[in-house]
């Protein structure tokens, strides 16, 4: 059972409507205030990549769920994803403070740091899928 | 869309209460700073309670116009930041080096008067 439902980010409208969507679906889900301001900050993180640098993709966000000891442990995904240039070198973009934006270079590091599970999946000239997950504690 | 700045005495006061797109954000920088420059104000207090999340965008721009600010001699005071927020910058690893900050209006305001009178 599996409920997705995906935010085009084609503007900075749509880096708002994914955050928008990431703080109503997380609290549905029943995740606390600092978690429901993590997931949003990471969605806004990278809403704001696909906008800047692939121009435009879709943020899609999803239910999970996986067994655990005490029954069954509910989780949200994010999925970003995009046709943009890729990432040339991932290890690169994972270190803190670098950043080829003049940003703050805290971007997907930060992201990494405030989920629990995290993978990004990019080709040069092909795009690039990033999924983040967070668990009910 | 426009953040409304209030002018009190030698003071500014903002309070960001709606959700901050990347442009609202940095016209609220311009304005702010025309706004010192207009009414000679030598503080600034900007009240977060309201925001319910700060990205690495959002703080650089926060970061970017207290540097401003006291480029053209106004002190900044941030205030009422969040424990939610609170946490995720930090866990995103962003520093707001230099940046003071109270925890709500009146503690602000206190603040600025202690370090012009002080």
């Amino acid at each position: 059972m599996k409920t997705q439902s995906c935010v085009e980010v084609k503007n900075e409208w749509g880096i708002v409507a994914a955050r928008q969507a990431g703080r109503s679906l997380s609290k549905e889900i029943g995740f606390g205030s600092v978690d429901q301001a993590r997931i949003t900050t990471a969605i806004s993180e990278l809403s704001r990549n696909i906008y800047l640098y692939a121009k435009r993709g879709e943020i899609c966000l999803e239910v999970v769920e996986k067994p655990s000891k005490i029954g069954v442990k509910k989780g949200l995904r994010i999925i970003a994803q995009d046709q943009g240039p890729g990432i040339p070198d991932i290890r690169q973009v994972m270190v803190d403070g670098f950043t080829t934006s003049g940003g703050m270079g805290a971007g997907l590091p930060g992201v990494k740091r405030l989920m629990d599970e995290f993978t990004i999946d990019s080709e040069a000239g092909e795009g690039t899928v990033i999924k983040a997950t967070k668990w009910l504690r | 869309m426009r953040i409304p700045i209030l002018k009190l005495h030698q003071y500014l006061l903002i309070s960001i209460q709606v959700e901050l797109d990347d442009q609202t954000a940095l016209q609220f920088q311009e304005d702010l700073l025309n706004k010192i420059h207009n009414e000679g104000s030598l503080g600034v207090v900007i009240d977060l309670t309201s925001v319910d999340m700060i990205d690495s965008f959002i703080a650089k721009v926060l970061g970017d116009v207290v540097d401003m600010s006291s480029l053209m001699g106004a002190k900044v005071v941030l205030t009422g930041i969040q424990p939610a927020v609170a946490i995720t910058l930090i866990d995103m690893g962003i520093k707001l080096d230099d940046v003071q900050t109270a925890l709500d209006l009146e503690q602000g305001l206190t603040k600025l008067q202690q370090e012009l009178e002080g």
